[in-house]
């Protein structure tokens, strides 16, 4: 990976959910691609004006649930069979039900871990530096009651003279040049 | 709802006359500075301290009496034959069935959007964990050779041995370490934005290095966010069906067994009730003196009690349907063994046992639980919630005990009697379970701020429409 230098973008912070909103979509209408919004809770507008629909947990999860009952079933049938066959009480060596229960719990094990450290690592997580804590008011607010906005350096269409302009039509508390 | 509540009370919303989930008044500092304050505070309440003190002097039982059991070996309990199954069993189903109640609220009550349930799931998923703790201690030690525990699961072994899967015994493996696990999952992914809360409010460096660690570096970018909600959301889904059969698979090991009183089809449905019954009494038990310390009565509100004695009643209904079944088909069964089993369970030398069931378990809450008074009475909803849990614990005491001591043949018949160790172990887990929870709700948020936020007026959408003079709104 180069090392990366200079401006990382710009950061506009706002004081409600609804500014934000009205910004981002303003900046996908203007031209804008590479940007981010950063919220204190889910903002489900802003993914939409973000127009962000990649969405691949739901699948990460489905392929550990699949992997999950095909494991444990598969191990349960090969050592219920072949590895350790025992006559109890005269059931047959493949007595499928009573293998369907702990398939059942891989199945929820294998998905709800798929599920979560899935979205980790999608998320592109743990990643505990990040260009946009170097502002001076992103972790004051963030994580608390302020909605951000940053517009990347990395956007073709991105200057730091005409993207704080536009930036600042919005009402922005403050527009910040964040450095990497 | 008619209410005889005077109308300009703040917490009833005038237009439901049911009372406010939030107090009104806040705002998204204002709740982040209470739910944050706690935990980072520098000067730790008092009581904290003290209650850390009485409940790790109570928790030391578990020390010495797991300590003696090792030296001893499990002769020290009162199991025998035919008792064979005594306290551990019992403390094991009891101790797990109120973890349900967390996973209940956290996974069920979100696919239902009940959002009210925000104010109390973070501590009732911690509930969850501990009590899993203290359950999953029980079998363990009661295998005998707890060092040899991990034997249960499947590993390729010199002996060549492998678990038999077709006993719910190696079920109950695979389901109670499931739950245990994803339950962690989802306690700990649920707080990750609350992490990243503290480490930007934390002013203490190992408190920002500490926080910062657990909060991966969550900086609440929007496209986190969205695969955030869907993983949330999945295993809300996944858990649900968990839950539900955890307890199935726990009433397997009773109900697969040929002894009457235990081979019932009833009990999957009637253990899970009764375990959301019970874990429900033990969030009440928790929430109850949270709200009073810490304040926090705008966030945890009547509606929120009142919601859960609903809860509560709902569930205590079923049990009761349960136990009501239970005695017609001892009758409609038309089986000896099945009819004498219920008459010496009510009028045998342990009959007792049973009457204080049906006291702690149905006579009291199902009649007093109609009343919306007392459902929002909270000095009464708190003895309440240890009456329910004694008659939960008395339940699987009636199961598993009065099962046992008497079966098909009386020449085998016997008595069971726990020991010291037997009492000293059991009281123990409830001190480790408190010092667990004393710690938790030091060092982490008790309750989600990050959830809590979206319940706010303030996350209202209002923009500009097309021809920039109408403004439309959106509620989120």
């Amino acid at each position: 990976m180069p090392r990366r230098e200079g401006t990382y973008g710009l950061l506009a912070e706002f004081n409600t959910p609804g500014e934000l909103v009205h910004a981002t979509e303003e900046a996908r209408r203007a031209g804008y691609r590479r940007m981010e919004c950063y919220t204190p809770y889910p903002v489900e507008e802003a993914a939409e004006a973000l127009e962000f629909h990649k969405n691949r947990v739901p699948l990460v999860c489905l392929l550990g649930g699949l992997l999950g009952v095909t494991t444990a079933f598969l191990m349960e049938t090969w050592i219920a069979v072949w590895a350790y066959p025992l006559n109890i009480a005269g059931r047959p060596l493949f007595s499928w039900p009573a293998f369907i229960i702990p398939a059942y719990e891989w199945t929820i094990l294998f998905a709800g871990l798929s599920a979560g450290f899935g979205m980790i690592a999608l998320n592109g997580l743990p990643q505990l530096y990040h260009p946009v804590f170097n502002a001076p008011n992103f972790r004051n607010g963030a994580t608390t009651d302020k909605f951000f906005l940053c517009l990347e350096a990395a956007d073709p269409k991105f200057s730091s003279v005409d993207t704080r302009a536009f930036l600042e039509q919005f009402h922005a508390v403050s527009v910040v040049e964040v450095d990497h | 709802m008619a209410t005889k509540q005077p109308i300009n009370d703040p917490m009833i919303d005038p237009r439901t006359g049911e009372y406010a989930v939030i107090a009104p008044g806040h705002n998204f500092k204002s709740v982040t500075q209470k739910i944050a304050g706690v935990v980072l505070t520098s000067n730790t309440p008092l009581g904290w301290f003290f209650g850390l003190v009485v409940a790790g002097g109570i928790a030391t039982l578990v020390v010495i009496s797991v300590t003696w059991l090792f030296l001893k070996g499990v002769g020290i309990w009162g199991v025998t034959m035919p008792g064979a199954w005594g306290f551990a069993i019992i403390n094991f189903v009891w101790w797990i069935g109120i973890g349900h109640a967390g996973t209940l609220i956290s996974a069920i009550l979100l696919l239902f959007k009940q959002t009210w349930r925000n104010s109390i799931n973070r501590f009732a998923e911690a509930m969850t964990i501990f009590a899993v703790v203290c359950a999953g201690m029980f079998p363990l030690i009661h295998v005998g050779r707890p060092w040899l525990g991990y034997w249960l699961f499947p590993y390729p072994n010199t002996m060549n041995i492998w678990p038999q899967f077709r006993s719910p015994l190696a079920w109950d493996v695979f389901a109670v370490s499931t739950y245990a696990t994803i339950s962690v999952v989802f306690w700990y992914i649920g707080m990750i934005p609350d992490f990243g809360t503290l480490r930007d409010r934390a002013t203490l460096p190992l408190a920002r290095y500490f926080y910062g660690m657990l909060s991966l570096g969550w900086r609440g970018s929007t496209r986190h966010w969205i695969r955030y909600e869907t993983a949330s959301l999945l295993l809300a889904g996944l858990s649900t069906p968990l839950v539900l059969s955890v307890h199935t698979v726990i009433s397997f090991d009773f109900a697969v067994a040929a002894l009457a009183g235990w081979h019932t089809t009833i009990f999957p449905p009637y253990f899970v009730a009764g375990a959301v019954y019970s874990g429900f009494a033990m969030v009440l038990t928790l929430a109850i003196p949270i709200r009073k310390w810490y304040h926090m009565e705008d966030l945890v509100t009547l509606r929120h009690l009142d919601n859960m004695a609903k809860v509560m009643l709902a569930t205590g209904s079923i049990v009761g349907y349960g136990y009501g079944m239970e005695v017609f088909m001892s009758w409609y069964s038309a089986s000896h063994w099945e009819f004498f089993m219920m008459w010496n369970r009510m009028f045998g030398p342990m009959g007792w046992a049973y009457w204080m069931l049906i006291l702690t378990n149905l006579a009291i809450p199902l009649t007093t639980l109609w009343s919306r008074k007392l459902r929002v009475n909270v000095g009464f909803l708190f003895v309440l919630s240890f009456i329910v849990n004694i008659g939960m614990w008395f339940e699987r005491f009636v199961i598993v005990v009065t099962s046992l001591y008497r079966d098909y043949l009386p020449s085998s018949w016997g008595t069971y009697k726990a020991t010291k160790w037997d009492y000293m172990l059991f009281i123990g887990t409830w001190g480790l379970f408190t010092v667990l929870f004393l710690l938790f709700a030091r060092l982490a948020p008790m309750i989600p701020m990050s959830e809590i936020r979206m319940m706010l007026p303030q996350t209202k959408i209002t923009r500009r429409g097309p021809d920039a003079e109408t403004v439309i709104e959106e509620t989120t």
